[in-house]
């Protein structure tokens, strides 16, 4: 048996068609089967509600009088893009306020708008002989702006890695806070609801269907930025007029330590065509497994802890190395739930009608990293060669000496082989001189936990090794423990003035 | 009743809450305390009809005295009822009813204030 999209169609104009959410469907297939689904159900509705940091919307002012040619452009003092002509702009949620920063941000400005708040817009220009005005400031309303377009580059992820974290350390991420030695687990994504795990295949999504975007109808423009299918990451760049929405559906937030973020609102309908459609449609919660990542590395590689499926993630705690870990969802379930049913109702009433792609998107590709052509700094950039180290048999004074001989403020500690053992400071050394008595080698005072880097590590991870440890120098070691170089605070003024700003 | 007191090391350096255990013999339970060199604070439990004969006793001896009638306080307008505070909370105040919204066990709430920065949405603030 196969329906067509008219038939769906003319059901859906006549007020007679059955339409149920993706969270319904499971139960639906068990009972009729999946022929008897396909005879009963003629559309299934998703619907999602999370942080899509990837998103934003263009804005048009109409002209003052005089005319000015907006170049820099601030709503309620975000910075939004100045690039686009005399009058628009594009504001991206994420971008955050010159004053407030990460308390208020284009998601708060997005999220004002559709409330009815009143908006600062403030411009200025260098002037021309046809667009006069310099500087502008005005209160604007949504319904001041001749078109408000949200235009979200990447939403809808199909699903999201589980993020937990190994360190000793408090950790806030884009995942929220994690707490230290895997002390909890975070996730997002509405699983069972969530449209693109309904249609993995992308038979039914693709350019121009019809969406539910914010509270207000929408369209799916195409594939998102960062879609990666191929393992099973597919996003959707979608778009939907700002006017029409509903501030239950759109939120700004801001993910302590981490910044601004907008929680979007979207759901898909799908008309079911066929038995693949019953198929695709009926997943549960349990057959959606997502990468449970350690947060606590600092790299694009973080490592996998285990695999776990939505349904163990939404159960309220997951088993790590034998330990019930306790898991916060970021995301709303009970948001994506109304999402799903505001869009059965526009179906079941006439409001919306179904349509298939106009263009596909695509089902096999994947995200590649970014191409660098130039490497950030290193620490063999910047890192001072002359090391002053001494030897954990020497007297305390020998260290004073060559701490005043070698002007520096730290001595890595060696054994026999060379090898590093501890480090000694200024602080230490000054220490022992005011309280003689029980020192008297330097193996007596020196610490023997030293963080070190590597010649080839990051600056920047070299420098929130500084910061967390609050140390001011990193001895820098090769693969057998010996100290080539040291960092300190001074070598990194190097970065300032030298290639790495240019 | 929970009571939150406030000593301040200028006011005598007595033992406060074991003098107050010893002369009304109330049983405390110390849920939360942050002492440092010049003051400190403490969340206590007690039972709610000696509530007022504990506060009585304390003030007299110098401490500060608040009653809380509440715990932390969720802004139900800002809840987006995503569940991040969840797993943040030590003492297991938040939960999702059968509907998945947030729900909270509030006389489990010791105000330690970590599920504050955690949430996305500002919607949890301190009572105080």
């Amino acid at each position: 048996m196969h329906k067509s999209i008219d038939q769906i169609n003319q059901r859906i104009k006549e007020g007679s068609a059955r339409v149920v959410t993706a969270e319904e469907m499971p139960g639906i297939v068990a009972e009729l089967g999946e022929e008897g689904a396909l005879k009963e159900v003629d559309v299934v509705t998703t619907g999602t509600f999370g942080a899509m940091c990837s998103s934003g919307a263009f804005l048009n002012f109409g002209h003052s009088e005089p005319p000015i040619r907006m170049e820099r452009i601030w709503l309620n003092n975000v910075e939004a893009y100045g690039g686009l002509a005399a009058v628009d702009t594009f504001i991206g949620a994420t971008q955050q306020s010159d004053t407030l920063e990460d308390q208020y941000g284009g998601a708060h400005v997005l999220e004002d708008l559709v409330a009815g708040k009143s908006i600062e817009l403030r411009a200025i220009s260098h002037g021309t002989d046809c667009y006069p005005r310099r500087t502008i400031t005005t209160e604007l309303l949504l319904e001041n702006f001749n078109q408000a377009v949200m235009c979200n580059p990447r939403n809808a992820y199909q699903r999201y890695n589980a993020a937990t974290n190994t360190t000793d350390r408090l950790l806030h991420t884009y995942m929220g806070t994690l707490l230290p030695n895997s002390g909890n687990v975070t996730f997002s994504g509405a699983g069972v609801l969530n449209p693109i795990s309904n249609d993995p295949k992308f038979r039914l999504i693709g350019s121009g269907v019809p969406i539910f975007l914010c509270g207000a109808p929408g369209m799916v423009i195409g594939e998102g930025t960062q879609h990666s299918p191929a393992g099973g990451f597919g996003t959707l760049m979608v778009t939907g007029d700002m006017k029409k929405m509903n501030h239950d559906y759109i939120r700004a937030a801001t993910m302590y330590g981490y910044g601004v973020t907008l929680y979007v609102g979207l759901g898909i309908p799908f008309p079911v065509l066929d038995l693949d459609v019953v198929r695709a449609t009926a997943v549960r919660d349990d057959d959606i497994s997502v990468d449970l990542i350690d947060y606590g590395v600092p790299s694009r590689n973080r490592p996998l802890v285990r695999k776990v499926t939505y349904a163990e993630l939404r159960s309220g705690s997951v088993e790590i190395h034998g330990e019930e870990v306790r898991t916060s969802s970021l995301s709303s379930f009970r948001k994506a739930r109304n999402v799903a049913q505001e869009l059965k109702k526009w179906v079941e009433s006439g409001s919306m009608l179904m349509a298939l792609p106009t263009r596909k998107i695509d089902t096999v590709k994947s995200v590649h990293p970014m191409h660098e052509t130039t490497k950030g700094p290193r620490v063999l950039d910047i890192m001072d060669r002359q090391v002053v180290s001494i030897a954990e048999s020497e007297e305390i004074k020998t260290a004073a000496q060559k701490l005043l001989k070698g002007e520096t403020n730290h001595l890595p500690v060696i054994d026999k082989t060379g090898r590093l053992v501890g480090i000694v400071t200024t602080f230490d050394v000054s220490k022992a001189v005011a309280n003689p008595g029980k020192a008297k080698f330097v193996r007596d005072i020196m610490k023997k936990k030293v963080v070190t880097t590597t010649p080839d590590e990051a600056v920047d991870i070299a420098v929130q090794k500084l910061e967390q440890n609050n140390i001011s120098a990193l001895p820098v070691v090769d693969a057998r423990q010996h100290v080539i170089a040291m960092l300190t605070a001074i070598n990194l003024g190097k970065l300032f003035g030298g290639r790495w700003l240019k | 009743m929970k009571l939150l007191v406030n000593f301040s090391r200028g006011k005598g350096r007595g033992p406060i809450i074991a003098q107050v255990v010893r002369d009304t013999g109330v049983l405390i339970n110390v849920e939360r305390a942050v002492i440092d060199s010049s003051e400190g604070e403490a969340l206590i439990e007690v039972p709610d009809d000696q509530c007022k004969l504990v506060r009585d006793t304390m003030t007299r001896l110098g401490a500060k005295v608040n009653i809380l009638e509440h715990g932390i306080n969720l802004n139900e307008s800002e809840c987006i009822d995503c569940g991040a505070c969840i797993s943040i909370c030590p003492r297991e105040v938040f939960s999702f009813d059968p509907e998945w919204k947030l729900k909270m066990a509030e006389e489990r709430c010791v105000l330690c204030g970590k599920c504050i920065d955690a949430c996305p949405h500002k919607a949890l603030t301190l009572p105080l």
